[in-house]
């Protein structure tokens, strides 16, 4: 007893007289369907390069449009061909031209011997299927389509449309319900004898012929009810896309290939001589009955379409731009912006640094100069610490600082000195940690001492660009992390509100510092606010402020370090 | 009667909304049309400017129906072709049709005896032919018609997902499955270690043995309206020659490959094209589609001299004043490269780099 191989033809007919011949040197009889929409020079040329073989026959021959019946039609004439010329096949595979054996021959043959009445086709409900890519289902059978989807995509559309609000509903003509599944399959002379045979066979063919996809509905249902036993799967390996379109093979799917331990793969690219070559070669190795294991290349595809649905979250590149940054990633991993404690620990990014595992660059957005962690010019991925460049673009720049340094915690330094233009860009990104002490900046201005003059008027600047800031951080758009004290509010508890900021960026951080960063002295900056004050600027940002904090501050130890829980 | 005002109101509003959304059409209308008509008149510039070109050596009637057209103007590029022609044949390119305008260094002698080149030569000026886009266009619309065609210059070498393994018709036969008429390839610089000009054993039978490094992250990227092409700029002659004014630095973005019909026309070089359709080989909701690059060798140490040339010749910029300080850089000498330069391994690297994607085809 051996396998009887149906083959659908309709281009590179080349290969497809390789594989037929492939199988008959295997011991199986082939017969081949080919399309009716092909030249009479192509197939007489065709039949005539395969004119030496007896086991190979020619069915009559269909038009074949995807997702219409002439599918079927090919393959129940082919079918019949086989099954009445070759009396000694006990199963009939289906599988086209552009399919190859991964296998030897007559390691199948063996399986199947091994299966005798085992009906291997891929066949399950409609309320089970999820693999559907045109949102049709059930109605794949309860409307009619008479319209190619390829060709008559509108009138497919408006008929479709047409029918669900006349409310259409085609009646089955059979009490079971229809099943749907891998076109590919491999049954035995039974079951399919039993289809073809079936007193009723008119009756259903009318009914499928207005089906959509019959090709996928016709055997599956109907060998549900003469199949004494059937192994819902299809023993050719195929793969749909996003698209529904099946994934091709190239020869460097080779090793995945070999490793599959499927029989049949399709679809195998005409131009793909070595798969052509290594598995169209006679058998070399003992033959094995193991089980077919796609996992592999199931992985390989679903990540592949995966990257092209989803793609890389926070990354933009020439094939890849998103009209909604919000939903589809503003950067691809979480950082951290901290805005006034620079200013208010003397220390802070070396300690930052020292304590943490984080990447801690200066004041990225310094209207000079940008500052990169260590001092660098040059930053990973190309990036130069040039103003203009960042300032070209920098929402982009911020992008490419976390993308080129995704397996890293960034952080950076941020205030109201700074390019304010990426502000909402941070505030708006749910990656971004932010932890914020308004009006620290201060600090600066009262330790360096500037003119009083001078400094009143960029202390007035500064708070309003602050608090806008603030606000935006506040707002009913901002989806950042963040966590904001005015200067008097962290001073009530500097090492508690520390902590809390660690934790917020990597929980667990808080606990692991050890070492406090110093703060710098604040001796006389409560007498500098209140000044400030006496000038009529009014330092709100600060907080509840008052002269004496600022000397309480200075009188207690405030210069010796202290521990953060 | 406030009933009546809240029922007035309810039109008027939905008045306005309406009239918005008939004004937006008539727009884009509007500019549908002009852009037609821009890209008419880059067609009919291409067959005036038909009579530029003298045939050098024709050997078009080897192309097939199926065939994979490439298609470049060259001025002095003996150093790089034998390079080029290797890799675009391994690729599986069948016919290379090639405008020569005033070479003078044996290109042409060279080129004549390849048995899958095609030349045109000319000696008229390659800026008032729109950088050479309107001698291609005229052989495009005579010979690339139904192909896929690759429109490249003798410095780019195109690498796209898989290319070791599946060649050009592998790749067109999935894009024509996909629906897909275009391929983006961002232009990809690729300099040496130390200065440019003075590289020891520069090998021209692969430049990209001594070019082999890039910059992997610092490019910007944006849609231009109305044609929704990308621009994209950056890269180490944005940061070490426009330092200062990256507006001007040059553009990257390239739709290289093209599924072409006579009646569509290149742009601005081939940064862009028409019908705009062709410009929309990029994802816009979260997805990758497939992209390859264009690895640029324009570095070989044979810029320095090229510059001093160009800068005279002016015939690169529209604006060409504008451009000296770029010429004096090179003519510097300088060096590119710095120590957060990547060095080129494959194209699995570029991918995982993100500046291309495999966009599903595994």
């Amino acid at each position: 007893m051996t396998v009887g191989i149906v083959m659908l033809v309709h281009a590179d007919f080349d290969r497809a007289a390789q594989i037929a011949r492939h199988w008959v040197d295997g011991g199986c009889p082939v017969v081949i369907h080919i399309d009716k929409k092909v030249s009479d020079a192509k197939v007489s040329s065709f039949k005539a390069t395969l004119a030496d073989i007896d086991e190979i026959k020619f069915s009559e021959r269909h038009k074949c449009e995807w997702g219409m019946w002439g599918l079927v039609a090919a393959t129940q004439d082919a079918s019949e061909l086989l099954l009445q010329s070759f009396p000694n096949v006990r199963h009939v595979y289906l599988s086209s031209g552009s399919c190859i054996p991964l296998r030897p021959v007559q390691e199948l043959v063996a399986y199947l011997d091994a299966h005798a009445d085992t009906d291997f086709i891929e066949s399950a409900t409609i309320e089970d299927v999820t693999w559907t890519v045109d949102g049709l289902e059930e109605e794949r059978f309860t409307l009619r389509f008479p319209f190619s989807w390829r060709k008559q995509r509108r009138l497919f559309d408006r008929y479709v449309s047409l029918q669900r609000r006349l409310r259409v509903k085609r009646k089955l003509p059979f009490k079971m319900q229809p099943h749907i599944g891998s076109q590919w399959w491999c049954l035995t002379r039974e079951t399919l004898e039993g289809v073809l045979k079936d007193p009723l066979r008119g009756k259903y063919d009318k009914f499928f012929s207005r089906v959509w996809i019959p090709d996928e509905s016709y055997f599956q249902t109907l060998s549900r009810t003469h199949s004494r036993k059937i192994e819902s799967r299809s023993l050719t390996l195929s793969k749909f896309d996003f698209q529904g379109k099946p994934h091709i093979f190239y020869d460097d799917h080779l090793q995945l290939l070999r490793r599959s331990d499927c029989f049949v793969a399709r679809k195998i690219w005409s131009g793909a001589d070595k798969l052509y070559e290594t598995f169209l070669r006679s058998p070399e190795d003992a033959l094995t009955i193991a089980e077919p294991q796609p996992e592999k290349i199931d992985r390989l595809f679903s990540k592949a379409t995966e990257r092209r649905v989803k793609g890389r979250h926070g990354l933009v590149m020439q094939s890849r731009i998103p009209n909604d940054m919000w939903r589809h990633g503003k950067s691809c991993r979480e950082y951290a912006v901290f805005e006034g404690f620079d200013s208010l620990f003397e220390d802070f990014i070396p300690w930052l640094k020292r304590t943490t595992e984080l990447r801690v660059h200066g004041h990225l957005f310094n209207q000079d100069i940008v500052e990169f962690a260590d001092g660098e010019t040059m930053f990973k991925g190309g990036m130069s610490n040039s103003k203009h460049l960042r300032d070209y673009d920098p929402t982009g720049f911020l992008r490419n600082l976390i993308w080129n340094a995704r397996d890293e915690h960034q952080a950076f330094q941020f205030g109201p000195q700074d390019n304010q233009s990426i502000h909402w860009e941070f505030a708006t990104d749910p990656n971004a940690c932010v932890a914020m002490i308004t009006g620290a900046w201060l600090i600066d201005g009262f330790r360096k001492g500037l003119p009083f003059e001078e400094l009143r008027k960029t202390a007035a600047k500064h708070q309003k660009i602050e608090s806008t800031h603030r606000d935006a951080l506040q707002s009913g758009y901002a989806n950042a992390k963040s966590r904001i004290w005015t200067l008097a509010e962290f001073l009530e508890a500097p090492a508690e509100n520390l902590s809390l900021v660690m934790n917020d960026i990597s929980p667990g951080l808080g606990r692991q510092i050890t070492e406090a960063p110093k703060m710098v002295d604040l001796t006389g900056f409560g007498a500098f606010v209140q000044n400030l004050k006496n000038e009529g600027m009014n330092p709100f940002v600060l907080g509840d402020f008052r002269q004496d904090d600022g000397r309480e501050v200075s009188e207690k130890p405030a210069r010796k370090p202290y521990l953060v829980r | 009667m406030t009933g009546f005002a809240s029922i007035f109101e309810r039109f008027r509003r939905e008045g306005q909304i309406w009239l918005s959304r008939l004004g937006n059409l008539f727009l884009s209308l509007v500019n549908l049309y002009r852009l037609r008509t821009k890209r008419r008149r880059f067609l009919a510039r291409a067959i005036l400017k038909r009579r530029e070109l003298k045939i050098a050596l024709d050997q078009t009637h080897l192309i097939q129906c199926k065939s994979i057209l490439s298609f470049s103007t060259i001025r002095n590029e003996i150093d790089r072709l034998p390079h080029f022609l290797k890799h675009y044949r391994l690729l599986g390119v069948d016919h290379f049709l090639i405008v020569a305008n005033n070479c003078t260094d044996g290109s042409v002698e060279y080129l004549k005896e390849q048995p899958d080149v095609s030349i045109w030569v000319t000696d008229r000026s390659y800026k008032a032919s729109r950088f050479g886009v309107d001698w291609l266009t005229w052989l495009q619309i005579r010979f690339g018609h139904k192909h896929w065609t690759l429109t490249v210059d003798a410095d780019e070498l195109l690498i796209y997902p898989h290319y070791e393994h599946r060649p050009l018709a592998a790749l067109t036969q999935w894009l024509d499955r996909s629906g897909q008429t275009s391929l983006q390839a961002m232009m990809l610089d690729m300099y040496p270690k130390g200065e440019i000009g003075t590289q020891q054993e520069c090998d021209l039978n692969n430049p990209l043995k001594t070019l082999r490094w890039f910059d992997s992250g610092n490019y910007s990227f944006q849609i231009q309206q109305p044609m929704k092409n990308l621009w994209i700029q950056g890269g180490p002659r944005a940061r070490q020659f426009f330092e200062s004014d990256p507006q001007r630095s040059p553009t990257l973005n390239k739709i290289p490959l093209v599924k072409w019909n006579r009646r569509f026309a290149y742009v601005n070089s081939t940064h862009s094209a028409l019908p705009r359709r062709l410009n929309q080989s990029y994802g816009v909701n979260g997805d990758e589609r497939i992209s390859g690059v264009l690895l640029h060798t324009k570095f070989l140490d044979s810029i320095v001299k090229k510059s001093q040339e160009e800068k005279l010749r002016k015939e690169h910029f529209n604006n060409s004043e504008l451009y000296n300080d770029y010429y004096d850089a090179l003519i510097k000498n300088p060096d590119l490269w710095t120590h957060t330069s990547v060095e080129f391994q494959d194209w699995k690297q570029l991918e995982r780099l993100g500046l291309i994607s495999s966009g599903g085809w595994a």
